[in-house]
């Protein structure tokens, strides 16, 4: 029995891995629609899964428990889909389960269409279509053209006709709707977009092709219009995969709200509830390690937030009772109880997401390249067509040989190098990026950033690690900093875990002491050997000094002197260079941060940006991005907290280190991985050379438009010089794509 | 000449074969986690012997 079921909710489950809200053989239109009430899903975001061995962790835990009939995780979505028996309260047991183990988990709001990775794989269908009938129906044209040469029969040469049609016209009706859908729409709001010459051009060529095959003639391009849609869906294909992956961190990050929360009863009692009943007034408890599920003020207790979501700012923030957190923030120590102030959809997280969308607005107005392109070429495309139509009706040919011409005209500028021309050179620039550790997610990304040429950092996490380290560690005693491991190993805290990675850095061996207390907005203790090990704030290790409390953190062992242990945010090792080299290049370079004043103007002498503003709130950021803009400026905003996400939404184009907050990701145009801040260059740089390489593209692919339609106004075109045109064309503009792999852009600005 | 008329139907058969299985995979969520087959392929501990552990 135990087998069936586990074969069967496999398959299932790996099915249903991006897209919980659907099961079955699901078609193609039907997004979005209601969730299948037969199979009761969940779907957990596990943000911190990274490898196979936290796979299994996963899906061993959730099998653990009863009643769950199987638990399928997706690694590139970081999320698990569980199948359960039982209902009610079984998403908030595996959560715990999985807390248990060390993995943060929360439940995949529900309330959104997975829209994109169904356009996603709809255009990998059609791709896989087109792809087929292409090499087939090449496979047979080529046999009719080497025909010529070798006497083919002509009832042979029909009958690869009739072969050729069998297979290109359901091919081309099933993969070319994205292209007639789209020029339809166009159409009908009277514009023109690449799509429209696209459409036009395949749909006239088939139904030439059709009505030559049917009079056994040789003027024959099934292969031209199928090889033509083949070619464009490898770029849609690649764009709409981007999209996906986009969409899925957004749905991800809805998840990160806390979805229960405990309230605290007047009679004492505890009740976990859920978040949006929750109303101002009503008293909360945020144990050790939880999320704060709500805005609220603190009535009782204190202990330390990590707002690093919320403000970009790495070290941990000291609240006590009347201190005001926000939903998102993890309170590090605790228990806290505080008063809702807000409820859910008025809280700072929701506000942010809010003002990112009104940015993002502006963005949305940006036309791309190829958009542009279209709106010159269409027109005289088709002025041409009409043309060639009547300058032969005129010459008393007659409407047969007219027509003809006219759609040879067609065929011939149908834009396939054209259309080529940008996404060939995307993609080759997107896998250049992608070596280095860079994701471009938004497929006019690069385009945007082409054109920037002003750049605004954030300073905590994108100029700097955004992570506490020791530094200097070298200067403390190895005895002491391995006596100071013993109490950093046991807690979550920031500072204990930049501790601890000094130490496996300097290759000492951690063992964890028993006994270890952690108090509330201080520090921990334990004791050992008759000594009581202190490891925390100036206060709690009774430094005398005041002048020396400055630092933050401090160890005292039984009675010996208190020893500092500095930590802080450390630069990005090459910022420094990165800056000088953008500032030369020329960029107008400057710091916004949401962080005290003192700190970023230290952070800004370091790397040698003069210009920078501190204490800049998110919306403040967008009025000083509208400001320059306003200037005819084109901005480049690079951070990585949440409160730089409506930021990175309104400028003109975005970029998000991979370890800043999901949703500045996703408003980020790309995401850079690793320590280095040369990313930052490498990124600017290929999307001007992609740039050229885009608008040399459209040079070769006029080039061949002003060799070849004279030809085809002539009416000397046949299938095999269209076929010979159109794959040189495209073979050209590929391969001036190609160049952009491996040319080196050093110091190219 | 005579030879066209399989070797044509048998090379779109082949085609439309792997055609078919490409549509299959996709269907089935073959691609739905590139990152995580990888790893489940050298996960020893096969899914059948977790599950059928008694409850």
């Amino acid at each position: 029995m135990g087998e069936i079921v586990t074969l069967r909710s496999a398959a299932a489950g790996g099915e249903i891995g991006l897209e919980p809200h659907r099961t079955g053989n699901n078609t193609i239109g039907d997004a979005g629609s209601a969730s299948d009430p037969r199979q009761p899903m969940i779907v957990l975001v596990v943000p911190e899964m990274h490898c196979g061995g936290c796979m299994r962790k996963v899906e061993n835990a959730l099998l653990a428990l009863p009643g769950i009939v199987s638990a399928r995780t997706n690694l590139s979505a970081r999320r698990v889909a569980i199948e359960a028996r039982t209902g009610d309260g079984t998403a908030e047991r595996c959560m715990t389960a999985l807390a248990n183990i060390g993995f943060a988990a929360t439940l995949l709001s529900r309330d959104r269409a997975p829209e994109e990775g169904d356009r996603d794989r709809d255009y990998l269908k059609r791709l896989g279509v087109a792809g087929f009938a292409a090499m087939n129906v090449m496979l047979l044209s080529v046999a009719v053209w080497s025909g010529f040469a070798r006497d083919m029969p002509g009832s042979l040469q029909t009958l690869f006709h009739w072969l050729s049609a069998l297979i290109a016209v359901p091919a081309i009706a099933y993969a070319g709707q994205p292209f007639f859908a789209s020029a339809r729409s166009a159409l009908a709001s009277r514009r023109l977009n690449m799509d429209v010459p696209i459409s036009l051009g395949v749909i006239l060529t088939t139904a030439m092709s059709i009505h030559q095959t049917i009079r056994g003639s040789d003027q024959v391009y099934f292969d031209a219009a199928i090889s033509l849609l083949f070619f464009l869906l490898i770029g849609r294909a690649l764009d709409a995969r981007m999209r996906s992956r986009a969409s899925s961190a957004a749905e991800n990050l809805l998840g990160l709200r806390e979805v229960a929360a405990s309230v605290m009863r007047s009679d004492g009692t505890i009740e976990r509830v859920a978040t949006d009943t929750v109303i101002p007034g009503m008293r909360v408890l945020i144990a050790a390690g939880e999320r704060v599920p709500l805005d609220a003020r603190i009535v009782r207790g204190n202990g330390d937030l990590d707002e690093s979501l919320l403000t970009g700012e790495s070290r941990p923030r000291h609240v006590t009772i009347g201190d005001p957190i926000y939903s998102g923030t993890i309170a590090l120590t605790g228990p806290i109880v505080a008063e809702a102030t807000a409820v859910a959809e008025n809280t700072l997280i929701a506000e942010i997401a809010r003002l990112m969308q009104t940015a993002e607005q502006a963005r949305g107005r940006y036309v791309r390249l190829a958009d542009r392109a279209a709106q010159l070429y269409a027109p005289v495309v088709h002025l041409l067509g009409f043309g060639t139509f009547v300058g032969w009706m005129l010459s008393g040919y007659g409407w047969e040989p007219a027509l003809t011409s006219a759609i040879a005209v067609l065929i011939i500028t149908c834009p396939c190098a054209l259309a080529l021309a940008v996404p060939a050179v995307q993609v080759v620039a997107t896998s250049r990026l992608f070596r280095s550790g860079i994701v471009l997610k938004a497929a006019d990304g690069l385009e945007r950033l082409a054109e920037v040429d002003t750049i605004l950092f954030d300073k905590t996490g994108t100029l700097t690690m955004g992570k506490p380290q020791l530094i200097d560690a070298a200067r403390i005693p190895q005895s002491i900093l391995m006596r100071a491991c013993g109490l950093a190993g046991q807690s979550g805290h920031p500072y204990a875990k930049a501790i601890v990675n000094a130490a496996r850095q300097q290759g000492l061996a951690i063992v964890a002491l028993a006994g270890v207390e952690e108090v509330a907005g201080a520090g921990l203790r334990a004791w050992h050997d008759g000594q009581e090990l202190r490891l925390g704030s100036a206060q709690f290790c009774d430094v005398i000094d005041a002048r020396a409390s400055e630092q933050a953190l401090w160890f005292r062992d039984g009675e010996n002197a208190p020893v500092p242990f500095p930590v802080g945010d450390l630069l990005r090792t090459d910022a420094k260079e990165v800056v000088a080299k953008l500032a030369r290049w020329p960029y107008r370079l400057e710091i916004l941060s949401g962080d005290r004043s003192g700190d970023v103007a230290e952070i800004a002498a370091a790397v040698g940006i003069a210009c920078w503003r501190a204490d800049v709130r998110p919306a403040e950021k967008i009025a000083r991005i509208h400001q320059l803009s306003g200037e005819g400026r084109k901005i480049l905003m690079v951070g990585d907290g949440l409160n730089d996400a409506p930021a990175l939404a309104a400028g003109h184009a975005a970029l998000s280190p991979s370890s800043a907050a999901d949703i500045s990701q996703q408003a980020a145009d790309a995401v850079f991985q690793g320590d280095r801040l040369g990313a930052v260059l490498e990124i600017l740089a290929v999307a001007k050379a992609a740039r050229r390489r885009s608008l040399e593209n459209f040079a070769i692919a006029i080039g061949y438009n002003v060799l070849f339609v004279p030809l085809a106004m002539a009416g000397m075109v046949t299938p095999l010089i269209a076929a010979i045109a159109m794959s040189a064309s495209s073979i050209a503009v590929t391969a001036n794509a190609l160049r952009l792999s491996h040319q080196n852009l050093e110091d190219q600005p | 000449m005579t030879a066209l008329a399989w070797l044509v139907p048998a090379a779109l058969a082949l085609g439309g074969l792997g055609l078919a299985a490409f549509l299959w995979s996709l269907d089935n969520g073959q691609y739905e986690d590139l990152e995580g087959a990888g790893w489940r392929a050298l996960d020893d501990e096969s899914e059948l012997t977790r599950k059928s552990t008694p409850q």
